[in-house]
């Protein structure tokens, strides 16, 4: 059939319905944005008309991507609002917004020196020095750095493991699992080679989502091209790309074509979660989980946006309602307000805040053992707000599963 | 109001505003009538192209002339109404390129430049443009919004002491035996029955005139030809693109404002019909065919409205469709033509000749006056037109402007001076697709002869975007409301809604059917705006 009536990121199917803006979590804490409807298709109008109409508040979007998950007309909402940042905006990125963006190099750079780096972003001088100087705020607790990342644990531990295996994964760890997170990449090995399939890394790059966030478009095609380049190369000999982020997933799939205009068409479909590969495994009976028979939990369940954009949450609850002994409670679809490095900037800390009120409130209203999140920067700032602990589905997952029984298992 | 004028214009299009502007600056007392709002004839109802004149250099040399004349001085007074985008005359594998060098050449002689372009080259400062052309000339061609236009020639009238009737019709005409000495004039807003005298009457009704005229005894042998134009949601060019060959239907695409319009038709129609225009299947199949030759991806833009307009051609000869009539301007002393004193009528001409039409008639009612004051709008600024630009203007004003202030800038130009945009209530946007706020809407009502929503929408572009009315029209009329009967708005409403429905209707599919069906479903089953 003949597409009719193609219009850029869809901007032209918009009714007006506004209920893209009745979703915004940034449109009730900060009135200098003019909400995603007004930002995206309306603008986009006078834009076309003239550069000179595009509006520098822009930046306050998250690009969290409500507004596209509860449209009812495909408009690409948060797309129109990046590219329009990326075409016409006269605002070049700080050296904050350098620092914030660049999460491999600041990575590689603060690793050698981890415990040092560690103590001094959690020091109140320094804090209030990087507030003053880089408008980083100093109510924000970052992330701890790891001395040892999780490819180096891969090379020493897993690597020679993985040629048993004739079905092969290659695994998108991301800059989190590699820099903060590495037990995330362990209990995906762990878990992956348990259903009996090898794990493979890429050259990869960092997915490029902090640089798009704050203006880095140059740098963030450039890793776009090279990782889009590497995964055709894994695809093509018939390796899908798994991760375990949703949010590097997400960008990956859809920000590369729709902002970054990098065609990733002959991978898209093969770039999957973790979540999202295993279920449809066990769905199809190809794989078979067998759990440790005294694990419990209780269990509170955070969406993140880029989640909710993919669809993929579905996933997620499924497995992890197939553990016995998990009492599981979905959170209430909200923003936690981090959206990557927005809620690290001192303009829009207590706006990030006030954003992931009524998550913080109804996570300490249920007092779970702890919260399940795909994504690392909520994690960030849940465990802030709250005190509660964060952990991605497959730790929870590689935690109750009876490692030995589940490789036994899926031999046959 | 006195009822004694030095002169009387009849008609509130933008001849006659440009009329009324220059009789006032050059020091006489105006009546501007108008029965209906102004810009409602053909002045609301074409491409707002600003013509570079290139369009009629070969078949019409006098007209070219007076284009490029008054584009160049458009671009000087009314800096706020002009987009100066320049445009493109394509050469398609279907035309003949041999054409192309006579049309160069009667343009040299014309006075406008126009400069041939390489092919590869016009694809890449229009990427819409058909990527099958095989020629390109690039002419100084524009697009001027028609609506702004008028109203500020009536404002700097008004300004200048210039009165203004709208919703006022004249019924007929006051004579001394062979002398006009004034008009008699049925407000319909009132009801009521006025007479007002001027030693000069000055007929500017456009194809109305015909009729006008008639009233005093003078026969003018109009032709009337009709011309449907689309309009589509977005700017899908940024350079006016017209075709390299003798003027032919649906051949000129202009960037307008936040939307870009194609046309036209050109198709006699009787006098009976010029009130009421609709526009055929016709009519849409033939400018969405024609269209998609200049730009291929028009077949697949949302469209957001048709309309029609008739031009006040002026009959030479037995042409049947009125495309070799002239464009030249006819300015009409009926005293020597007809023996009828006092009278005269300007028509002819076409949006982009106003100016000169307005001085060649205030001429003639000066000389009728006996006076001799030389014409000044040649020069003189329309109020809102500023040096630099609206960039300057926003920039002067704040440091991180909000689209809706540029906007807002964009449409008032300097005289956004007077509009407070200031504190939240003021700044938030009543009609969102083109960004108009609540102190825009405030100062039209206050300062420019608003009477209805439809009167507003001329004044600041409320209600012209996408959604065609759906979000703006009730914030619109609550404004409209604070000082008038809210029976009579909520009327006035339904009237909004319907007049925005009519221009739907003619393309009413695809995402203008969607928003059709759910504006309907808010106007009449949320808002009950069908109970009475």
């Amino acid at each position: 059939m003949e597409k009719k009536e193609v219009s850029f990121n869809n901007f032209e199917q918009c009714i007006k319905c506004t209920v893209c803006t009745a979703y915004c979590p940034v449109v009730p804490v900060n009135p200098r944005f003019p909400g995603p409807k007004q930002a995206g298709p309306d603008e986009e109008r006078l834009r076309l008309k003239n550069k000179m109409f595009f509006d520098e508040n822009l930046k306050y979007c998250l690009n969290c991507k409500r507004c596209e998950v509860s449209c009812p007309s495909g408009v690409n909402i948060a797309d129109l609002i990046q590219s329009a940042r990326r075409r016409y905006s006269a605002a070049t990125p700080t050296l904050r917004d350098t620092i914030l963006a660049n999460t491999d190099i600041m990575g590689h750079l603060a690793r050698p020196f981890a415990p040092i780096v560690n103590s001094m972003v959690a020091a109140k001088p320094v804090k209030a020095v990087m507030d003053a100087v880089l408008d980083i705020d100093k109510n924000r607790t970052f992330p701890k750095y790891k001395a040892h990342g999780f490819v180096g644990w891969f090379n020493r531990e897993a690597r020679s493991k993985q040629a048993a295996y004739s079905k092969k994964v290659a695994f998108f760890h991301g800059c989190s699992t590699e820099f903060q997170h590495p037990e995330v990449g362990k209990a995906f090995v762990e878990v992956m080679n348990a259903v009996g399939y090898g794990v493979e890394l890429m050259n990869e790059e960092c997915c490029g989502v902090a640089m798009i966030a704050n203006g880095l478009w140059k740098q963030a095609s450039r890793h776009a091209k090279h990782n889009v380049a590497v995964f055709e190369k894994m695809v093509g000999e018939g390796l899908p790309i798994v991760a375990t982020a949703s949010t590097c997933t997400f960008t990956m799939r859809d920000e590369y074509p729709h902002v970054l205009d990098v065609d990733n068409s002959k991978v898209r479909d093969s770039i999957t979660l973790v979540e999202k590969f295993l279920f449809d495994l066990i769905d199809a009976g190809k794989v078979i989980l067998v759990f440790k028979k005294d694990y419990a939990a209780r269990i509170a369940y955070h969406i993140p946006c880029h989640m909710e954009k993919l669809g993929w949450s579905i996933f997620t609850k499924r497995l992890m309602q197939m553990i016995p002994g998990v009492a599981f409670t979905v959170l209430d679809s909200g923003c936690c307000g981090i959206a990557g490095t927005y809620g690290f900037k001192k303009e829009n800390y207590k706006n990030s805040q006030e954003i992931g009120r009524p998550v913080f409130e109804q996570i300490r209203a249920l007092a779970p053992d702890f919260v399940c999140s795909e994504c690392d920067t909520c994690k960030w700032q849940i465990e802030m707000s709250t005190g509660y602990k964060v952990l991605n589905p497959i730790v929870i997952l590689a935690e109750a599963l009876d490692l030995p029984a589940t490789t036994a298992a899926n031999r046959q | 109001m006195k009822q004694e004028f030095d002169v009387i214009i009849i008609g509130g299009g933008i001849t006659g505003a440009g009329t009324a502007r220059d009789c006032s600056l050059r020091g006489l007392k105006v009546l501007l009538i108008e029965r209906n709002d102004i810009a409602t004839g053909a002045t609301g109802r074409n491409h707002g192209l600003l013509h570079s004149g290139a369009r009629y250099a070969v078949t019409d040399k006098e007209s070219a002339s007076e284009c490029i004349k008054e584009n160049m001085i458009l671009k000087k007074i009314a800096r706020h109404c002009v987009d100066d985008t320049s445009g493109f005359f394509i050469t398609l594998p279907e035309d003949d390129l041999g054409y192309q060098a006579t049309f160069v050449k009667a343009c040299t002689d014309a006075g406008i430049k126009a400069e041939i372009i390489d092919p590869q080259e016009a694809r890449r400062l229009e990427p819409s443009v058909n990527p099958s052309i095989i020629g390109a000339v690039r002419v100084p061609d524009g697009s001027v919004d028609p609506f702004r236009l008028c109203a500020s020639n009536v404002y700097d009238a008004k300004l200048h002491g210039a009165n203004l009737l709208t919703y006022s019709e004249v019924t007929g005409f006051i004579m001394d035996q062979d002398t006009v000495r004034g008009v008699k004039v049925l407000n319909h807003r009132t009801g009521e029955l006025g007479e007002y005298h001027a030693p000069v009457v000055i007929n500017a009704c456009g194809i109305w005139g015909h009729h006008i005229a008639e009233m005093a005894g003078a026969k003018i042998g109009m032709y009337p030809a009709k011309g449907a134009l689309l309009i589509f949601a977005h700017r899908v060019n940024g350079i006016v693109l017209n075709r390299c060959r003798k003027p032919a239907n649906a051949d000129i695409l202009v960037p307008g404002d936040t939307v870009c319009v194609i046309g036209t038709t050109s198709t006699k129609v009787p006098y009976e019909e010029c009130d009421h225009l609709q526009v055929t299947p016709d009519e849409v199949n033939l400018l969405l065919s024609e269209g998609a030759k200049l730009s291929p991806v028009l077949a697949q833009t949302r469209i957001l409205r048709a309309y029609a307009g008739v031009r006040p051609l002026v009959s030479a000869d037995n042409d049947p469709t009125g495309r070799n009539i002239s464009r030249g301007i006819v300015c009409l002393d009926h005293e020597t033509r007809d023996g009828i004193k006092g009278l005269v009528t300007i028509t002819g001409g076409k949006l982009m000749t106003y100016r000169l039409m307005a001085e060649q008639a205030t001429d003639m009612a000066c000389k009728k006056l006996g006076l001799d004051v030389p014409c000044a709008t040649a020069t003189t600024p329309l109020p809102g037109s500023e040096e630099g630009g609206i960039e300057k203007i926003f920039k002067n004003m704040w440091t991180m402007p909000t689209t809706a202030q540029k906007a807002t800038v964009g449409r008032a130009g300097a005289n956004v001076s007077s509009i407070p945009l200031s504190d939240e209530y003021e700044g938030s946007v009543v009609c969102e697709c083109e960004e108009v706020p609540v102190s825009e809407i405030d100062s039209a009502i206050k300062n420019m002869d608003v009477h209805n929503l439809v009167d507003l929408r001329r004044r600041t572009r409320m209600g012209m975007g996408t959604c065609q009315g759906e979000l703006c029209g009730c914030r619109a009329a609550c404004i409209l409301a604070k000082d008038r009967d809210v029976v009579a708005v909520r009327n006035d409403l339904k009237q909004f809604m319907n007049e925005r429905w009519k221009g739907m209707y003619p393309v009413a599919w695809g995402g203008t059917l969607r928003e059709c069906a759910y504006t309907q479903w808010v106007y009449s089953e949320v808002l009950g705006l069908n109970e009475s």
